[in-house]
């Protein structure tokens, strides 16, 4: 809202045109200043509840990367093979990575202590995302700036600096790829659409350096690249051709692809997969298309008409070889080129039908309704107008804005996780409505009021028509713009050309006084419309102000509950993760579902199987399988990798409902998918999965279930799990080949240690001799499980 | 003052003298406390020949009454004891504390037993036997008979006296001189689970043997017969510890030990039967005083280094160096084969190959890292008949190349060389001339 203060203050201050600007210029950028801050400090509600740690599980690995970068250096970093993970396979994380968060964080590091601040690298790595937030709405400032003017652009930065979307994703301690990401992405964009309205070849250079960082942040470099051609091709389509549009998009291609194949984890990639290829296409296109206008100019139109023929033969054979080859290469992949991630996202159903992995995380399912109104809030009632307001009149910029949207609505559809994508286009638009509704309301308001006073003071009609243009000259340069852009359409040639603008604007206030007459309202209407306005803004205000508190700031790595006795702090992950730090030996290995790969590694500092880097499905599956299977074959998968512990998570006690018992269909299908001894419906009783006295034997034989309820029901004396609400199938049972170590204070993590082999192997006698031998008879009878 | 100060000084090189020595030598495998268990103490007079030779090669006995209410194996968390020697087949149970676990926690710990039953043995015997993978004819009366390879005596009597010449193939259990006479047997038999791999046959009974109660006549057929009868047999746990069950104390007599034999149908007399030797040599293998090999300097480094890195490249030489030794009683002697085989593992071996030998111990080997990275181990599993498991594990990571590690230039890219520079060449000469020639 400040900067319809900001506004509403520069207006009494009616002072000649260029003392005004300044003073809106300076007002301006404190607003921006402003911005940032709130930007920055509604992040912070995570430090300030819990504690500055770092959150979640990806994090963690950035963090020790970030570690090993500030130890090592740059070079160790590039070559770092990591023994520690994915053993015994090892993981290359120089180039399986993606460094740009890391070099930022690590780079912000090495300059605060070379300043003599002495701060320590979680501390920065904490602080990484809610510093770039800010960054990240100034550079949404700059983007909306370039396609609707000033007011809209601080609009959209004031929306996108506590838009929850984002907030989930960026606050402090939250240390992952989209922090920095999202700053990239919406400065890409601005540099793309800058050099789109200026066609200067140093935007076009910065656009692809700014590329190049967003490819070094996040995978999700891919939707530039297949935004910014899409745009392309429609302005080519919408005849909107021009050189301006070559130089914002050759260079991008050309110094972007060369730059991306420099990132070690892309590389090749950058050139040989399906996503990059409809960035070649379109430069194709584009040039195709470039020849053709320079041939215009040089020929008659005759000689055109029949160059443009052979050109189009020639043309269309040529597309149909390349078409043809490229079919040939792309079915000749296993994965007809595309990665698992891209397919499904064109078809949403691809992963849950085939990639169990992909799946199976739960920000890559398909987002719910009331998740909407929670990311976005009222933003989502603002989107439309924001659109129309974009299409009067459609510029390059705007139609680049509602394409950014429609791509991202629909991508968030199909990834709730991609809803971090739809954000900064949901906010710009917001914005532009939001901007664009004030500058008609509040204009109003002025008019009605100078008529007001007008009609009081009864002045002739002359300098009605005078005060008629002060009002226009009175407001600010984003109304101007819009004005200018307004007026545009009308001159045919909308190219959004500085200096024509500038000609343009002094032709406007005399012919527009008359339409801007007819578009004014009533000064009820508009006091009532722009309260309404700002109560809408308040509420949403106070929406993402509970939700940086409330929903987005919990850590999950300590979790609290409220009940009647108070507070509850559930410390137990990292109970469990010093546990083992300060009782195993270094090199021990220590096997979890995947998503504890992460955590065990940077907190414990112990070699784990797998982890929530999934790059390898088999190693995945097998611990899946072993999981699944009953304990003597999970003992031998396990002693197979040099598994020393087990870790489990079980929330049954506490009723924690992400836990391992939860996870365990997915254990149990990508086991599955690459073991196919393991049969889902074997688990299933009347299609579900279920732990109580309905379980299936082999459920209630698989290790999981026996890990996590081991022991359990000693807790109450049913064995009743708050999770699933009932009590569980098998109560009381032992362990042969695991032994518990150690449970934390509220059972929600549980580790076992696998026991060695037998020092002896008894024989089995015929016949059980009645009464004697009181010891270690149970197992007697039992075939020796070693053998 | 001075004096003391002397004293001081020389109590120190008298330490670091005894220090020195034990690391030139090398510590024997096992100590040489021995408790021997005897239901009756007549015993130790009755197999004092066995006794004596035991004693004879510096074993130190014990020999206490197995309902000593005093009896222990350790105190305050230490074994007292370095082995039992468990000559008290009838025994109902232990004194003191005791008990059929105590006995198997002792050898969990690592430590050897000889055990010895008879057709009198007990509940509790038969139980640690069960424990050691042994199981004993279920009938208590049941004795091994065998109407075709028993002694002859001057009575004919019911065949219980077995003159067994049936015994395992192996130098390092039995030694290396051949045991010419048959070892004489009086006792009860035990069979062995074939799939179990730590225990062995020693001495096992001729095809045409049989458990059964000698005083009765046969109402269903033995549940034991033939060569699936074991009579002494030998058990070598995961840790090494070695038991050595007999079915037969009296095997172990001074009257067997010293008698004559003559099998029967056989013209051949021997003087003096084959149980001293067998019972002397399989006692020396049983007590680890033969057949314990160990493993130490374990080594690797590349090819013309000598520090061991802690990471290894792909495609780097490598050396590998171990030395194995065997203990002989007094000393460790070099171990000399030509079977032993290192595996650079991940997952599965990657290179299975077999060291060479200088003959004085050292085995080493030199091979190349194979071209995947990831966390290998460098795996020694030598496990020999008679022989204690020598199994080394070493980890060790095998990175890719680093990013300089790769070629600057490669040859064939020549022609790519050349075209990128032209282009650029023939860019700059059109920029020029488009600019400033009009």
């Amino acid at each position: 809202m400040a900067e319809t203060e900001a506004d509403a203050a520069a207006a009494p201050a009616a002072a000649p045109g260029r003392l005004r600007n300044a003073f809106g210029g300076v007002l301006c950028a404190f607003t921006l200043i402003l911005i940032g801050v709130l930007a920055f400090s509604i992040r912070l509600f995570s430090v300030i509840k819990y504690e500055s740690v770092i959150h979640e599980f990806d994090p963690y690995f950035n963090y020790r990367v970030t570690q090993f970068l500030s130890k090592n250096g740059i070079y160790e970093f590039w070559n770092w093979f990591d023994d520690r993970t994915w053993y015994p396979l090892g993981r290359v994380i120089g180039g399986t990575v993606y460094p740009g968060l890391t070099l930022t964080a690590g780079s912000i590091w090495w300059l605060v202590n070379a300043l003599n601040i002495p701060l320590s690298v979680e501390t920065v790595c904490v602080f990484t995302a809610p510093i770039f937030s800010a960054f990240a709405s100034w550079a949404t400032y700059l983007l909306t700036k370039e396609a609707k003017g000033t007011g809209a652009g601080l609009m959209a930065a004031a929306i996108l600096g506590m838009v929850p979307s984002y907030i989930s994703r960026s606050v402090a301690g939250s240390y992952d790829n989209e922090a920095v990401a999202i700053f990239a992405l919406v400065f890409t964009f601005y540099l793309y659409v800058k050099t789109l309205n200026t066609g200067s070849l140093f935007y076009a250079t910065l656009n692809a350096l700014s590329y190049f960082y967003m490819v070094c942040s996040w995978g999700g470099y891919t939707f530039i690249i297949n935004l910014i051609p899409m745009h392309v091709l429609l302005c080519i389509v919408t005849g909107r051709y021009s050189s301006r549009i070559y130089i914002a998009y050759a260079p991008l291609v050309i110094l972007g692809t060369l730059l991306a194949a420099l990132v070690p984890v892309v590389g090749f990639n950058a050139v040989l997969t399906s996503e990059h290829f409809a960035s070649f296409l379109v430069f194709i296109i584009l040039h195709v298309v470039a020849f053709v206008s320079y041939i215009k100019g040089l020929l008659t139109p005759r000689l055109y008409k029949m160059a443009m023929t052979l050109v189009i033969t020639v043309g269309m054979a040529v597309c149909f070889a390349v078409v043809a080859i490229l079919v040939a290469l792309v079915a000749s992949s296993p994965t007809k080129g595309w990665s698992g991630r891209s397919l499904s996202l064109l078809d949403p159903t691809y992963a849950s039908k085939y990639i169990p992995i992909i799946a199976s995380v739960s920000e890559h399912q398909p987002p719910t309704w009331p998740s909407y109104f929670m990311d976005i809030n009222v933003l989502a009632f603002l989107v439309p107008a924001g659109i129309i307001s974009c299409f009067l009149p459609l510029s390059d910029a705007s139609s680049f804005m509602v394409l950014y949207l429609v791509t991202a609505v629909y991508f968030s559809g199909v990834m709730v996780r991609l809803m971090l994508v739809l954000a900064p286009a949901a906010c710009i638009l917001s914005g532009i409505a939001l901007s664009s509704a004030f500058d008609v309301l509040t204009r109003s308001m002025k008019f009605q009021l100078s008529k007001l006073f007008d009609d009081g003071s009864a002045i002739s009609g002359s300098t009605e028509a005078t005060s008629a243009s002060t009002v226009n000259t009175n407001s600010s340069k984003g109304e101007n713009k819009t004005e200018k852009s307004e007026a545009a359409p009308k001159e045919k040639s909308s190219k959004k050309n500085r200096r024509k603008e500038k000609e343009v604007t002094e032709s406007v206030p005399a012919k527009s006084k008359k339409e801007k007459r007819l578009s004014v309202l009533p000064l009820e209407a508009s006091v009532i419309g722009t309260l309404l306005l700002i109560i809408l803004g308040g509420f949403y205000v106070v929406h993402c102000v509970w939700a940086a508190a409330e929903a987005y700031s919990a850590p999950s790595i300590v979790l609290t509950s409220r009940s009647r006795e108070g507070l509850h702090v559930f410390d137990d992950f990292r109970e469990a993760y010093a546990w083992l730090s300060h009782n195993t030996d270094v090199d021990d290995k220590v096997a979890s579902w995947w998503d504890y790969g992460y955590q065990t590694t940077a907190m414990a500092n112990r070699t784990v199987i797998v982890d929530n880097n999934t790059w390898n499905n088999t190693h995945i599956a097998t611990v899946g399988t072993a999981m699944s299977s009953p304990e003597k074959a999970a003992w031998e998968i396990f002693d197979s990798l040099d598994v020393k512990y087990v870790l489990v998570v079980f929330g049954g006690l506490v009723g924690y409902p992400s836990d391992d018992i939860n996870k365990f269909l997915w254990m149990v299908r990508i086991g599955g998918g690459e073991f196919p001894h393991i049969k889902e419906p074997d688990y299933l009783r009347d299609g579900q999965y279920r732990v109580d006295a309905q379980a299936t034997p082999t459920m209630l034989n698989c290790l999981m279930y026996k890990l996590c309820y081991y022991r359990f029901v000693e807790t109450d004396g049913k064995g009743f799990d708050r999770v699933r609400g009932y009590e569980i199938g098998k109560k009381h049972f032992k362990l042969t080949h695991f032994e518990e170590v150690f449970t934390t204070h509220h059972w929600m993590v549980r580790i076992y240690k696998l026991k060695p082999q037998k020092n002896r192997v008894r024989a089995k006698l015929r016949k059980l001799k009645s009464g004697s031998k009181s010891s270690s008879t149970p197992a007697a009878g039992r075939k020796n499980p070693w053998q | 003052m001075a004096a003391l100060r002397l004293l001081l000084l020389l109590a120190a090189a008298m330490l670091l003298v005894v220090a020195s020595r034990g690391d030139a030598s090398g510590a024997a495998p096992r100590g040489r406390k021995l408790l021997v268990l005897v239901d009756d103490l007549a015993v130790r007079s009755s197999h004092s020949a066995f006794f004596g030779s035991l004693q004879a090669r510096g074993l130190d006995l014990e020999f206490r009454l197995a309902d000593d209410p005093k009896l222990s194996l350790h105190r305050y968390g230490q074994y007292l004891y370095d082995g039992l020697v468990l000559f008290a087949p009838s025994t109902p149970r232990f004194g003191g504390s005791v008990d059929q676990n105590a006995v198997l926690e002792f050898i969990d710990a690592g430590h050897d037993m000889i055990l010895a039953a008879d057709s009198s043995a007990s509940d509790l015997i038969r139980g640690i036997a069960t424990e050691c993978g042994i199981e004993f004819d279920e009938d208590p009366e049941a004795m091994v008979i065998d109407h075709i390879n028993y002694a002859s005596t001057e009575v004919e009597g019911d065949h219980t006296l077995i003159a067994g010449d049936d015994l395992i193939q192996s130098d390092v259990i039995l030694g290396s001189k051949k045991i010419e006479a048959p070892v004489l047997f009086r006792g009860i038999g035990h069979a062995v689970n074939p799939s179990n791999s730590l225990v062995l046959k020693v001495l096992s009974a001729s095809p045409s043997a049989y458990s059964a109660n000698p005083k009765t006549k046969l109402a269903s057929p033995p549940s034991l017969t033939g060569s699936g009868i074991s009579l002494v047999s030998i058990m070598q746990a995961r840790n090494n510890a070695r038991v050595l069950i007999s079915g037969s104390l009296d095997l172990f007599s001074n009257r067997l030990l010293k008698s004559g034999v003559k099998k029967a149908g056989s013209k051949t007399r021997h003087e003096k039967s084959g149980n001293e030797q067998f019972v002397t040599e399989t006692s020396k293998w049983v007590f680890h005083e033969r057949g314990h090999l160990k493993a130490v300097n374990v080594a690797h480094h590349k090819v013309g280094e000598t520090n061991e890195p802690s990471m290894y490249r792909i495609n780097d030489d490598l050396e590998y160096s171990v030395e194995i030794y065997e203990w002989s009683g007094t000393s460790w002697k070099p171990y000399v084969a030509d079977d032993v085989q290192i595996q650079f593992y991940m997952m599965s071996p990657y290179v299975l190959k077999n060291m060479s030998t200088d003959k004085k111990g050292l085995y080493s080997t030199s091979f190349k890292v194979p071209d995947v990275y990831g966390v290998f181990q460098f795996k020694v599993e030598y496990q020999r008949l008679g022989y204690t498991g020598v199994s080394l594990a070493k980890q060790i990571p095998v990175r890719p190349y680093r990013h300089n590690e790769y070629e600057r230039f490669i040859t064939s890219a020549y022609p790519y060389y050349a075209a990128s520079f032209s282009t650029m060449g023939a860019f700059f000469i059109f920029s020029f001339a488009y600019l400033y020639h009009k």
